[in-house]
């Protein structure tokens, strides 16, 4: 009994004239649904999964001094099936536009084979906050082969070329350890850190370009989220009074 | 045959600072992280997949471009610098390229190192370096590749030497047991070396290496750069 789902959703997100950001395009396909709130773009996962052998995509396009919010309303769950599944992700975000990108952690469930590719693209002015959080695996399982490789260009230079893998050796006492989630936040955009913290489990990071890394490991999901927060506060951007991020200057 | 320059470029008494840095086995030590030889191994197998696989295809790529004769050292120096997101391991990596800047470029002179020195004044990452420095040493790509991955794991393993007061031989004995694995990453390092699209090589982190490196660097008692 194999199912696999080839699905391509996208959202589109535009400043109008009165500097208000309107999502021009909106498209579910298939197990990728997309809905809009107040505050934020939700990724509905509409069936189970990914499971392997499903190719999704997702398109995201931020408009010159637009601000565009993704959540998700439940954890990701990478589940084995037929070869490799697939998750891609390209995001292109214009001058003075704004990408805040932060799903609920994906799980990488035992047997899985799941790969995850994100491709961001930031004109120069543009901002970022690009969240990625790993669960390895369900309640006391090993988690099963899993990729994340995250590329961001700014203003046409490579800005992070960044991959965690999960093979024979992310065991090792210099990749991830004994850790149970593993996560990372990357920032971009004027008014960063640009000095280095580190702490228990926790890296700020400022790049060579425009950005700060944020990197850390726990042994829960609730820690890896603590730690990640706190770390975006180290790097300058840290909580600020909850606004509509679909609502643009106003 | 073995290229005799190749050797003496691999060589650890090339006189190109390595000896300064650890490749955070240091850090690794102070934690307790690493104290003895089954450690060491399962560190420097991670290192290797990591680090080793990066700097390797980055140093491929580097004397592959040496060798069509190509520019491009700053795109390349960027694509280095934007697979190290540690601030210390940039820097470690630069001290790193400068020493051997000046060593090989002294040793096998080739155009590429003055191409390289007026292209990044402020040091070029040890990769791209040793890519070079291996085309003019007249290696391949794949030849700067092992290299590369070698050393990614000989440094630490020296340095843990000396630091955990491990047994020289049993250590040797570990590093002769990895070497098929620094050939198989050395393959898979130099798969797309010839190509120009830089973006697609290997990026794999290492979260505990950055940490290890970024705390290192803020510790108030170290024998190590790095």
């Amino acid at each position: 009994m194999t199912r696999r789902y080839t699905a391509r959703a996208a959202v589109t997100a535009e400043c109008d004239a009165s500097g208000r950001t309107r999502l021009t395009r909106l498209r579910s396909d298939g197990p990728l649904a997309v809905r809009e709130t107040a505050e934020a773009v939700y990724l509905i996962g509409a069936a189970a999964g990914p499971l392997g052998g499903d190719r999704l995509e997702l398109d995201l396009e931020v408009g010159p001094g637009a601000r565009l919010a993704i959540r998700s309303v439940a954890t990701t769950l990478a589940l084995p099936g037929d070869g490799e599944s697939v998750f891609t992700v390209r995001a292109r975000v214009a001058e003075g536009g704004h990408l805040d990108f932060a799903p609920e952690p994906t799980v990488a469930a035992c047997g899985c084979d799941h790969r995850s590719v994100s491709d961001i693209t930031l004109a120069e002015g543009a901002s970022l906050r690009w969240r990625e959080e790993l669960i390895l695996g369900r309640h006391r399982e090993e988690p099963g082969r899993h990729t994340s490789r995250i590329d961001v260009t700014a203003g046409g230079l490579p800005l992070l070329r960044h991959e965690l893998r999960l093979d024979e050796t992310y065991r090792s006492r210099a990749v991830i350890g004994d850790a149970r989630a593993a996560g990372s936040v990357v920032l971009a955009g004027p008014d960063l850190a640009r000095t280095a913290a580190v702490e228990e489990a926790l890296a700020v990071m400022p790049l060579a370009g425009p950005g700060v890394l944020v990197s850390a490991l726990a042994t829960d999901s609730a820690a890896l989220r603590r730690r990640l927060t706190h770390g975006e506060t180290l790097a300058g951007r840290g909580e600020r009074s909850p606004r509509p991020a679909l609502s643009g200057a106003g | 045959m073995v290229n005799a320059g190749l050797l003496l470029l691999a060589d650890s008494r090339l006189p190109a600072g390595g000896h300064a840095h650890s490749g955070g086995l240091e850090p690794a030590a102070t934690a307790e992280v690493v104290r003895d030889l089954a450690g060491l191994a399962d560190f420097l197998r991670g290192r290797l997949a990591t680090t080793g696989l990066v700097t390797a295809a980055l140093a491929a790529a580097a004397c592959a471009q040496a060798l069509a004769g190509g520019g491009g050292w700053v795109a390349l120096d960027a694509e280095a610098d934007a697979r190290t997101p540690s601030p210390a391991q940039r820097q470690a990596s630069r001290a790193q390229g400068r020493s051997l800047l000046r060593a090989a470029g002294t040793a096998w002179p080739h155009p590429a190192f003055g191409a390289l020195r007026a292209a990044l004044p402020a040091g070029p990452h040890h990769p791209v370096v040793l890519g070079v420095a291996t085309a003019a040493a007249g290696g391949s790509p794949r030849d700067a590749a092992g290299i590369a991955a070698l050393g990614s794991v000989t440094g630490p393993a020296s340095a843990a030497v000396r630091l955990l007061g491990l047994d020289p031989l049993a250590v040797h004995r570990l590093l002769a047991s990895l070497s098929g694995l620094v050939d198989s990453v050395a393959d898979e390092a130099s798969v797309h070396a010839g190509e120009q699209g830089w973006a697609l090589l290997p990026a794999a982190s290492a979260p505990l290496l950055d940490l290890f490196a970024e705390r290192h660097l803020v510790s108030e008692l170290r024998l190590f750069e790095s």
